[in-house]
């Protein structure tokens, strides 16, 4: 049986067991790399991608779940990369080895949804489940407040 | 809208897609750039510039610039690069990195110890050098005048209001000039007023690509035909030889092929099951079912207690370990006229790496070459290691390099490329080998547990007269390359990684340093090395005990620490590494205490503390300092530290972000393990593998903080590791100060500051 749904924009149709982490077949299956492998339980967030807009952690999202569903991965977040929460991150030269950056930008621009101008408590509060091994969390913040006022900026401007 | 649909698996077909979006699909095996390159970059026919193996110049100008190190975070290209294209004066916006593969010419392959950019400095300027000088000859000619009437200048040569572009030099003129190792040698570097990139602001070049999910890591590689595997990991790290394997459940997962018992001459993975499937998740699945039993030795049952018990047995043993070349003199009798001695022991739980992208490695065959496709960072250790275990000749074995998902020294342990290669050998067929996260745990090489002792003795002036130091740790080295022991005084070999900061720059009287290997830990687990290595324990030990002895005597902590950075005999300092020697320690300490308000009144249960260190190695300083403030939470416990103050000299900064970057990760690091993160050793593992118990730090636990570096044109020093050597004992020092509680285990827990004010 098929598992259907929408992928960045595009129709996917899967035949996989359906337990199947939502992961492995992004990475392997429809072959979009960005999206990382990092703990397996849902604790660092590498993984997160948007479902139904929703920040949602692919390694225990299981495939049955995403029928029908709309899912954004970070090679579809913007189509040259340059979200404005992307674009802070370069500002800002927020990643170093890099792994977990797809799942912190993704985090973050749900969390910039949500809070469109987030204090540092919201930031806290939102990004406390992404792991940085790296430890660039003092950058992710400054990176998340400035794409905050990129975004502002942007609709003032409108 | 047409739309058609994913019709086979990894076959991703699309007819209509959003208008102007376009998508990046990495094609990783095979490829030499570690980065996707934008079309400006792409590589043109035509002559080469090539007068080192180092870099090429193309005819378009563009400067490829060959990088031997491993990427992992620090931006290590980008600060490469630029050293050489500083010299070479090439324009930074025609650089390109490429990332070698394993011939042996690039030279030892080895990525760690915070040393790139300094071992690399030399051989870098020198090569830019020879460039620019052969560029400025060939251009003079073309200009039709002498070579001294010109200066080479953003990827040009100019003379007066002429110039020409290195592009074009390359297009006509004649660059067959080669310069070897001995040749670069001889040539002589710009002066540091010079300087146009090194130390100016810059772009990290592996930026880009990890925010737009372009980058490629290991984990990334595939070929086709492969097949994955995902490893039954024995009980025990070396002591476990497979009696039977049933896979009877197994194979009712849809995609499970089978199960292979390793062998493995070069007994690195032995009693290793290899679980292979059509996919990942199904080896994952098929894994958990597959039963194997095991015949395994005594390190089942060794746990953290036990090798506590063995250390505190041989630091006991006056024999035991190598004695380090401190400057001599005879420390018993100077302990036997001290009129009064201070004694402490400190400790430190296991930590693990948890470098984020899980160990993984895609091996197969092609052309009568065994290909590793994966991210290490220590090739040159692992490729005879490999040799061994495939019965191949080393010129028959390549490993291709990756962007690497976190290094902090896991990766300089390769024992992971060795069971992905035997089994595409079994399997004939690629093998793309993935560890879940708590098989990475299992098998992580750790930073040891160690214990050590410290004793200074006093005059009766109390003055220090004689200190001893003994260090009980596994030793990375002696478990990944035994030819980098060094041999003490007393003729017994040692780890310098295990023991270095022991061998500090403070005057003491006689001083002895004995470095331990705690032999139960080896036979239990693979030692590693993990950011900082021993200067993560023995500056914990050190720097806490020297507190302890200032207050022993009734002193200020910082003015006992600049009284003995006298930077007398051993402690003065050399060129080109350590000019200015304890002086410079001296510097970063005042400084630091200076910007913290050390001296200050502070509130109830608040304390201020400092540290500090020389960073990795006494051959390669890089002089930190750091005061940490902490509240304590008498009820709970709990410490939280209220600010960072960090103080650096690590000579000439090349890159000043990638710089503090650095410093950032290392200090976050340090307060990791200080606060948050450990584990046990239980039933001869580690107790946690995944993050449900490991708790490194997160966003919510950052400090306030405060980074300095030392402006300073001295020999550029490494600065991935220094910074995290200061901050536990800075920490545990505040914790003193506020509440008079002197904790001596790392990492400190609520509930070891509430065991230790009831004892208090």
């Amino acid at each position: 049986m098929a598992t259907n749904f929408r992928i960045n924009g595009r129709s996917a149709s899967v035949v996989e067991e359906t337990d199947t982490p939502l992961l492995w077949i992004i990475r392997d299956e429809i072959g979009l790399k960005g999206t990382k492998f990092g703990c397996g339980i849902g604790m660092c967030g590498a993984c997160t991608v948007h479902v139904g807009g929703r920040p949602t952690r692919s390694c225990i999202t299981p495939l049955s779940a995403v029928e029908g569903a709309e899912i954004t991965t970070i090679e579809g977040l913007h189509p040259e990369g340059d979200h404005p929460v992307q674009q802070a991150w370069r500002e800002l030269q927020v990643p170093q080895c890099g792994y977990c950056q797809s799942g912190q930008i993704m985090q973050a621009v749900a969390l910039l949804k949500d809070f469109p101008s987030p204090s540092d408590a919201d930031i806290d509060a939102v990004m406390a489940g992404n792991l940085c091994r790296c430890m660039t969390y003092p950058r992710i913040r400054a990176a998340i407040k400035a794409a905050a006022a990129l975004s502002a900026g942007k609709v003032s401007h409108e | 809208m047409n739309e058609k649909e994913v019709l086979s698996r990894r076959t991703f077909l699309i007819s209509s897609i959003a208008a102007g979006a376009t998508f990046g699909f990495a094609s990783s095996v095979g490829a030499a750039n570690f980065l996707p390159l934008p079309d400006p970059f792409k590589a043109t026919a035509g002559p080469l510039f090539e007068p080192t193996i180092w870099f090429s110049i193309d005819p378009n100008g563009v400067t490829s610039i060959n990088i031997a190190k491993a990427e992992m975070g620090q931006h290590i290209g980008t600060a490469l690069a630029r050293i050489l294209a500083d010299e070479l004066e090439a324009d930074w916006s025609l650089v390109r990195l490429i990332s070698v593969d394993t011939d042996p010419k690039w030279g030892p392959m080895i990525t760690g110890g915070s040393t790139s950019v300094w071992s690399t400095y030399p051989v870098f300027s020198q090569a830019g050098a020879a460039g620019r000088m052969t560029l400025i000859e060939e251009g003079a000619k073309l200009l039709g005048v002498n070579p001294q009437d010109c200066v080479a200048r953003q990827g040009r040569v100019e003379t007066g209001d002429r110039s020409i572009s290195y592009g074009e030099i390359v297009r006509r003129g004649d660059l067959s000039r080669r310069f070897g190792a001995d040749d670069l040698k001889n040539i002589k570097i710009k002066t540091p007023d010079k300087r146009t990139l090194i130390g100016k602001p810059t772009r990290a070049l592996d930026v880009p690509p990890k925010t737009k999910g372009q980058a490629v890591y290991g984990i990334d590689a595939e070929i086709d035909g492969m097949v994955y595997a995902r490893p039954k990991l024995p009980p025990t790290r070396y002591g476990s030889k497979v009696v039977s394997i049933d896979d009877t459940a197994a194979r009712k997962v849809k995609g499970y092929l089978r199960s292979i018992a390793l062998e493995d001459p070069s007994g690195t993975v032995p009693g290793w099951v290899m679980v292979i499937a059509e996919t990942y998740p199904a080896a994952i699945r098929a894994t958990d079912l597959v039963q194997v039993s095991w015949q395994s030795d005594e390190t089942i049952h060794v746990s953290d207690k036990d090798l506590q018990a063995h250390a505190a047995i041989l630091i006991a043993d006056p024999a035991a370990g190598a004695v380090l070349d401190t400057g001599g003199g005879d420390v018993d009798a100077a302990f036997s006229q001290a009129k009064s001695t201070i004694e402490a022991t400190y400790t430190t739980e296991g930590v693990l790496h948890f470098q984020l992208e899980p160990v993984n490695a895609l091996a197969f065959e092609r052309g009568g070459v065994m290909e590793i496709h994966t991210g290490n960072q220590a090739q040159s250790f692992i490729l005879p290691v490999l040799s061994k275990a495939l019965a191949l000749p080393p010129e028959k074995i390549v490993m291709r390099s990756y962007l690497i998902g976190g290094g902090f020294g896991r990766r300089l342990n390769g024992d992971y490329s060795v069971p992905a290669a035997l089994a595409a050998k079994a399997m004939r067929r690629p093998v793309k080998m993935i560890l879940t996260r708590a098989d990475d745990s299992v098998l992580d090489s750790i930073r040891s547990p160690t214990r050590q002792t410290l004793k200074i003795g006093f005059d009766a002036d109390q003055k220090p007269m004689a200190m001893d130091h003994a260090a009980v740790a596994g030793w990375p080295t002696k478990a990944m390359v035994p030819v980098g022991l060094v041999k003490g005084t007393n003729g017994a070999l040692y780890d310098p990684f295990s023991i270095a900061g022991a061998d500090h720059w403070y005057d003491m009287g006689v001083t002895r340093v004995r470095a331990i290997n705690n032999d139960l830990a080896q036979r239990s687990f693979r030692p590693g090395w993990l950011r900082a290595v021993a200067p993560g324990w023995t500056n914990w030990a050190l720097e806490s005990f020297i507190d302890e002895a200032a207050h022993k005597i009734g002193q200020d902590p910082l003015a006992f620490r600049l009284a003995r950075f006298t930077g007398r005999g051993i402690n003065a300092g050399s060129a080109p590494n350590a000019v200015g020697g304890a002086h410079r320690q001296a510097n970063v300490l005042r400084r630091v205490a200076e910007r913290a308000g050390w001296g200050r009144k502070m509130s109830a249960n608040s304390g201020l503390g400092l540290a500090t260190s020389f960073g990795q190695d006494r051959d390669m300083p890089t002089w930190c300092a750091c005061a940490a403030e902490v509240e304590v939470d008498r009820k709970t416990g709990v410490v939280s530290v209220r600010k960072l103050w960090l103080d650096i000299d690590a000579g000439s900064i090349i890159d000043p972000d990638g710089a503090r970057a650095q410093a950032e990760g290392g200090m976050l690091w340090g307060l990791s393990m200080t606060l948050h993160e450990g584990t046990d050793f239980t039933n001869g593992r580690v107790s946690d593998t995944n993050l449900d118990t490991y708790t490194p730090v997160r966003i919510n636990d950052v400090p306030e903080f405060d980074i300095a570096f030392v402006e300073s044109t001295e020999v550029p020093m490494g600065l991935g590791e220094p910074p995290t050597t200061v901050i536990a004992p800075a920490i545990g020092n505040a914790i003193f100060a506020a509440t008079g509680i002197r904790l001596r285990r790392i990492p400190i827990r609520p509930r070891d500051v509430l065991d230790a004010a009831a004892r208090t």
